[in-house]
């Protein structure tokens, strides 16, 4: 059984209050950070944890602490993104659902660590009831005097404030939930500056994911050489993933990362085999704006080594064979799933969620959408597979914020791996709109790589 | 003064301000390997790195820090580094993109040039001219809107727009309330007068001034003429609100409009307010100056294109003649 850090008493009825919570330890690390620890102490704790960022960049946590500028009488924030909105990722939710306490004291501990008087929460705004089990569980910290002025007396000062979103998936990229924080339309901003200089109301700022405030709990409580044992190479910890698809167990995980995905996908630990006793025929592995594997690549790597659970083995092949961690929005595709549809849903997405600034996101993205609408509805033609391609190579790297990465790779990599599928669209439209195009290899075991000597 | 830092743009150095834009840098140096810059504007804050036909690549970032940048940049807000090198039409790559960057922005643009005001002095029809595709491989439905008047001075044809933000930087620059704005999101996104109020202010007209394409418009001139039959003239009144220094647009004895006067990147010396703009069209209104300096080989000079002619070092180089292939191909054509 895996260790649990986050989850471990999410089974306890009324952890969601104050009392249960501290019962069952909560708020330790408040205690022992603001008592014992400097600023630079817990720092330095997260950055030997090696906890990487769990919004889907990866970037190491206490290397971003540790870049915030610190200019003389300026003000600095930490802001939580918990406007979670990636198709496929749904763990920030049920944790603030579940365990509000737990990224309440996350925020405690990062503000004291960066110095920040004033912070945020960023709810997504169709999270309403979170919202408001955020503002009771808020309420109850203030009480018991974790939370307003002198915090158990250490001379510290925090205000938690939690901000309901814009109501776009755009205001989940940390620039454009700075810039719909403040009030204003949620659009990317131009970087530099970044806002580690630059950020909210142009003071220094942190922007976090809820779940990389909340593993900053038991790293600050265990030690974060403790954490660091956890987990295989530079991706230590726990991570939470949100399995869902054709799963016989879909649902929220805490995984040791480093975990083969054959077993977290067969085992009953986890996710149990895939559903009605099909066959695996896809994974998208990380949330939507991740490269799509088919079954043979997202259970072994090109090299023939059994693909893990991790930043560096889900990365493994780069966008040729590999994929991302990203979000950890695990999508699983069983034999009777339709690719091109997918691809085509996946695109409306984004064309959708484009905030319309740069040119090659803004029509790049309306332009893939309609294309792969013609490709599902059998009027497409076999030049439109490498038309696609050739649109996802113009907007991706062109744009202002990486949402035209995030609608260019899932079209590019479907296309990439499953170009048969595509092809049997074209050639076989009638067909295409009554059934799916089956398996076919994608299942088979991959060829073994030659020596070239 | 702070000491200069040096940037080589194309193989081509200079010398400039800490602090500046590798895209002002290669407007010191000028000539070809300018970017082209259709949404930023040097004197609306904050504007640019929407539109991205001004990518460039950075091939070292610095004396420093030698690395070069992982992914193209707009160059209107990248600011120069001492001993930067830059890339601009000597990278395939940027020329590839900036290809890419051009079809986007036509996609969903109607190509009404013939019936367009715009026409001749446009920066989409440059662009497209200069660096754009002869085909479209776009086969759907183009996005379209209704047109709206903003007052009764300006005509916004959101048809035309390719939503560089410059018109909305202007009402929030140059006017106190803001009526200016953008509504919806992604290609559904269009600039809006809030809920259709005219903007009224004394300066409003600069709109239209600013915008690269033919999506505002000045009513006043509307269908009147096209800009290569009238002829530029510089003049300046006493104006109690502006500065009163104008280019006067003639067509025979006639003023047709009156506009801003625009550098050779588009952009106009000082702002002019409505009352220089659309109340004072007479000759007597006006101390003349003399002609307007235009380049020899715009449009409104020469009343046709100058002949596409691939620039000298790309002839020589076997990689930007493959890059640039079209461009050669369209100049043996013509
Ligand atoms: C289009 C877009 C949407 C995003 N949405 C989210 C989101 O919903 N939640 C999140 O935590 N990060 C999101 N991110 C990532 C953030 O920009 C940022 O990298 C992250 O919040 C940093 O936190 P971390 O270092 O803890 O991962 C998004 C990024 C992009 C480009
Ligand atoms: S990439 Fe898309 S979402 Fe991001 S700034 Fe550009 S238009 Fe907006
Ligand atoms: S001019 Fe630089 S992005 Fe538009």
């Amino acid at each position: 059984m895996a260790r649990k850090l986050l989850l471990e008493h999410i089974n306890v009825p009324g952890i969601h209050t104050f009392d249960v919570y501290r019962q069952k330890g909560g708020y330790r690390s408040v205690e022992k950070a603001l008592k014992t620890m400097s600023t630079d102490d817990v720092v330095e704790e997260v950055k030997k944890s090696g906890l990487r960022g769990r919004g889907g960049a990866g970037f190491p946590t206490g290397m971003k602490w540790s870049f915030l500028a610190k200019p003389e009488g300026k003000a600095r924030y930490l802001v939580c993104n918990a406007d979670e909105s990636e198709p496929g990722t749904f763990k920030d939710r049920h944790l603030m659902t579940y365990l509000p306490h737990l990224l309440i004291e996350g925020m405690i501990v990062s503000s004291y660590a960066l110095g920040a008087a004033t912070s945020f929460i960023y709810v997504r705004g169709e999270m309403m009831p979170q919202i408001r089990i955020l503002e009771k569980a808020i309420a109850e910290a203030k009480n018991a005097g974790f939370l307003g002025k002198n915090i158990l007396g250490s001379g510290y000062d925090l205000e938690l404030h939690v901000q309901p979103g814009g109501g776009a998936y755009i205001c989940g990229e940390e620039t454009a939930l700075i810039e719909s924080l403040e009030g204003k339309r949620g659009n990317p901003r131009i970087k530099p500056p970044f806002p580690a200089i630059s950020g909210l109301y142009g003071c220094p700022t942190v922007v976090n994911n809820v779940e990389s405030i909340a593993a900053v709990v038991p790293i600050i409580n265990d030690g974060g050489d403790e954490y660091a044992k956890i987990g295989i190479g530079r991706s230590t910890g726990t991570k939470l993933i949100s399995a869902s698809g054709n799963l016989n167990k879909p649902g929220i995980y805490e995984i040791d990362l480093g975990l083969p995905v054959e077993e977290f996908i067969y085992s009953d630990e986890y996710c149990g085999g895939i559903a009605n006793g099909k066959r695996l025929k896809a994974v998208v592995a990380g949330g939507s704006s991740v490269p799509i594997l088919p079954a043979n690549l997202i259970l072994k790597t090109l090299t023939g080594e059994s693909r893990l659970m991790s930043y560096e083995s889900l990365a493994e092949g780069g966008f040729q064979s590999g994929s991302m961690m990203g979000s950890g929005g695990f999508i699983a595709f069983d034999e009777d799933q339709c690719i091109v549809r997918n691809t085509w849903n996946f695109s409306r997405f984004y064309h959708h969620e484009s905030c319309g600034q740069c040119s090659p996101c803004r029509e790049g993205t309306g332009w893939m959408e309609k294309v792969l609408h013609r490709l599902e509805y059998g009027h497409g033609k076999m030049s439109d597979l490498d038309l696609l391609v050739d649109v996802s190579k113009k907007i991706e790297g062109n744009t202002i914020c990486p949402l035209g990465d995030a609608a260019a790779w899932p079209v590019a990599s479907a296309i990439r791996h499953f170009r048969d599928e595509f092809e049997w669209h074209v050639t076989n439209p009638s067909d295409a709109l009554n059934r799916n195009y089956g398996i076919a290899n994608y299942a088979d075991p991959l060829p073994k790589l030659e020596e070239i000597s | 003064m702070s000491e200069k830092v040096k940037v080589t743009i194309d193989g081509i150095t200079v010398e400039v301000e800490p602090g500046t834009s590798i895209l002002n840098a290669a407007r010191q140096i000028g000539g070809d390997i300018v970017p082209p810059a259709m949404c930023y504007y040097s004197k609306l804050e904050g504007s640019g790195g929407k539109c991205r036909t001004c990518l460039v690549k950075v091939s070292k970032g610095s004396e420093k820090d030698p690395r070069p940048m992982p992914k193209l940049v707009a160059s209107c807000r990248t600011g120069v580094m001492d001993g930067m090198e830059v890339e601009n039409i000597t990278s395939p790559e940027v020329i590839e993109a900036r290809k890419g960057v051009v079809e986007m922005l036509l996609i969903n643009h109607p190509l009404d040039c013939p019936i367009c005001d715009q026409a001749g002095e446009c920066h989409l029809q440059d662009l497209s001219y200069e660096h754009g595709v002869e085909k479209t491989r776009y086969e759907f439905e183009r996005r379209t809107f209704d047109k709206i008047d903003i007052g009764d001075k300006i005509q916004l044809h959101m048809t035309r727009c390719i939503l560089c933000y410059r018109c909305v930087y202007v009402a929030d620059q140059i006017t106190n309330n803001r009526v200016h704005g953008v509504l919806g999101r992604g290609d559904a996104s269009e600039i809006s007068t809030y809920i259709e109020k005219a903007i009224d202010n004394d300066f409003s007209g600069n709109v239209i001034d600013v915008c690269p394409v033919g999506a505002l418009t000045d009513r006043t001139f509307r269908f009147k003429n096209r800009v290569w039959f009238t002829k530029p003239v510089d003049a300046h009144r006493d104006c109690p609100t502006c500065k009163g220094e104008v280019t006067l647009w003639y067509k025979g004895e006639e003023v047709l409009r009156v506009t801003g006067r625009k550098d050779q990147f588009g952009e106009v010396a000082d702002f002019i307010c409505n009352t220089c703009r659309f109340e004072t069209k007479k000759t007597s209104d006006w101390v003349i100056e003399g002609p307007r300096h235009i380049a020899k080989t715009s449009v409104i000079s020469s009343n046709h294109y100058e002949m596409a002619k691939p620039l000298d070092v790309i002839k020589h180089n076997p990689i930007l003649i493959e890059a640039n292939k079209e461009e050669f191909e369209r100049a043996t054509k013509i």
